[in-house]
């Protein structure tokens, strides 16, 4: 028998890719069906975000957070307000920190329904459960849009509370999705959790050991599903989570099977949290009396929240003027995708999709 | 343990090093940039901080300053902040990629965007701006405020009719 000649190529995916979740490029370097080696590209998306921002003044900047990750924009905007309040020092109505953690809660759900219908498009079983899951996002967003006139861009959050009070149609209908949620969150596990094919695809693929994950700066549901049991909404609790009852997510693998579990009682978590936040919401101000020119102290401050997608965290140094001396982001997606390298090698190129779904990257926010 | 406290066991541990307490709404301390790398490796191996949460840059116009924040995942609490010091002219950092390997992307967006090069670093080339790229954008002196930034093509390219 002859010995067969091989060697490896370099094939190059994107950046116009239709699974790679935005302009987002990969070098990948291959031995058949399996892949050696890859190299993420990013950065087509690149606007300097943050040069922007310092051009901006503080309250400007509220709404360009939602064009970050531009799923869950409530959450970039709570990071953002959260850090500024810190280094103002102010402190937001009671009332309006409840209704800061629903929408927060709420975006949560939003943003794990859309990885949990790509990543079953990213296998290959194109848009029908996308459209499932989207359904119920559309009844979230229909709730942005009543309480702050946008969808997808809502720049509702601002600096010492919220932009408004709740519509009153708002809490019948949240109450109403809330207790309809859980009952869907089944019904989308009984589709998907059992699958032959889902498990034959995900199961013991894009593994990322706990203390890989952790080396390489991973958060959120990406590091939870290797095991580590680390949740800033416990580990240092903002804003006012240690009021609430909820349990800290984990997998046992850390492939992307155990990405998709977290996420799907990540789900339930939050509508634990919505429960009571809406049981709790007390009435009275919603927000600190506004000024039309604001100017926080000089200082810098770090603020970072468990976004759905990790570590949000803002650096901000002010110089005691309108705008920002400086106005770092970290964004989740942007850091965990540094993971992805490692969680492709040694798998087939079918299965570098969806490793790049399990970890949930927005390019908006990678590139900024 | 708050900020004091872990500074004052630091500067206990190596008085060699003369850290210094920057007061702050994040109180952080300053270290000298030839001993970030032997106060980082303590500081994970002995204190449990294994997560680099995030490092970034800042230009004060008479200095750059890197600011690393530290956090550990065993463990609940506030970060350790560092920040080190770097010259205007040529500012050079030591490299925390072989302590903490998820610096990587956020030490070559400093450097792409604020131009602090971090010397040991495996792979320092631009990330988010395009090769053949000029200039750091994110300092305080690029032109790009009030349009006077003016696009030149990358090299090697030709430039289209």
């Amino acid at each position: 028998m002859t010995e067969l000649k091989t060697d490896t190529i370099t094939v190059n995916m994107g950046p116009q890719h239709p699974s790679t979740h935005g302009v987002f490029r990969l070098i990948l370097t291959l031995d058949g069906e399996t892949v050696i080696d890859v190299e993420p590209v990013v950065g087509y998306l690149h606007r300097n975000h943050e040069k922007i921002g310092e051009l901006n003044n503080w309250i400007q900047n509220t709404p360009f957070t939602d064009r970050l990750d531009y799923i869950s924009p409530m959450s970039n905007e709570f990071a953002y307000v959260l850090a500024v309040e810190k280094l103002a020092e102010i402190e937001p109505p009671e009332r309006a920190r409840y209704i800061r953690i629903i929408m927060v809660e709420l975006n949560r759900i939003v943003n794990h329904m859309i990885v949990v219908g790509f990543l079953l498009n990213e296998l290959g079983c194109f848009f029908t459960p996308m459209f499932y899951c989207i359904r119920w996002r559309e009844l979230v967003m229909d709730l942005y849009e009543m309480t702050a006139g946008s969808r997808m861009m809502p720049n509702y959050f601002w600096i010492g509370g919220v932009a408004a009070d709740l519509p009153p149609r708002f809490l019948p209908e949240c109450k109403e999705l809330v207790a309809a949620l859980p009952g869907f969150i089944d019904e989308l596990e009984r589709l998907i959790t059992d699958s032959e094919i889902v498990q034959m695809r995900c199961k013991n693929v894009g593994v990322l050991p706990p203390d890989v994950a952790v080396a390489y700066g991973c958060t959120g549901p990406l590091l939870r599903a290797s095991g580590v049991p680390y949740d800033i909404r416990r580990a240092e609790p903002y804003s006012i989570y240690d009021r609430f009852d909820f349990d800290v997510v984990v997998g046992t693998v850390g492939d992307v099977y155990d990405r998709y579990l977290v996420r799907i009682e990540e789900m339930r978590q939050s509508v634990r949290i919505v429960e009571q936040a809406l049981r709790d919401l007390p009435e009275g101000e919603t927000a600190t009396p506004k000024k039309r020119k604001f100017m926080p102290p000089e200082g810098d401050v770090y603020h970072r929240i468990e976004a759905p997608k990790g570590e949000l965290g803002f650096y901000l140094v002010s110089d005691g003027s309108e705008q920002p001396y400086r106005y770092k982001i970290r964004a989740p997606s942007f850091v965990n995708l540094q993971a992805l390298p490692y969680m492709c090698k040694g798998y087939k190129i079918a299965d570098v999709v969806v490793n790049i779904g399990s970890i949930d990257i927005t390019m908006g926010e990678v590139d900024r | 343990m708050t900020a004091q406290e872990t500074f004052e066991a630091l500067a206990a541990r190596f008085p060699q090093f003369e850290l210094e307490y920057v007061e702050g709404k994040d109180p952080a301390v300053l270290v000298k940039g030839e001993n970030l790398l032997e106060l980082a490796q303590h500081l994970k191996t002995e204190e449990g901080y294994d997560y680099c949460a995030s490092v970034t840059g800042v230009d004060y116009e008479d200095r750059f300053e890197a600011v690393y924040h530290l956090y550990s995942t065993n463990k609940k609490g506030g970060p350790v902040i560092l920040k080190v010091l770097a010259a205007r002219e040529d500012p050079e950092v030591p490299s925390v990629v072989s302590i903490w390997p998820g610096a990587n992307w956020q030490e070559r967006e400093v450097w792409d965007l604020m131009g602090i090069r971090f010397t040991g670093h495996p792979d320092l080339r631009r990330i988010l701006m395009w090769e053949g790229f000029e200039g750091h954008p994110l300092r305080k002196d690029f032109p790009g405020m009030k349009d006077e930034y003016t696009f030149s093509q990358p090299s090697g390219e030709q430039e289209h009719d």
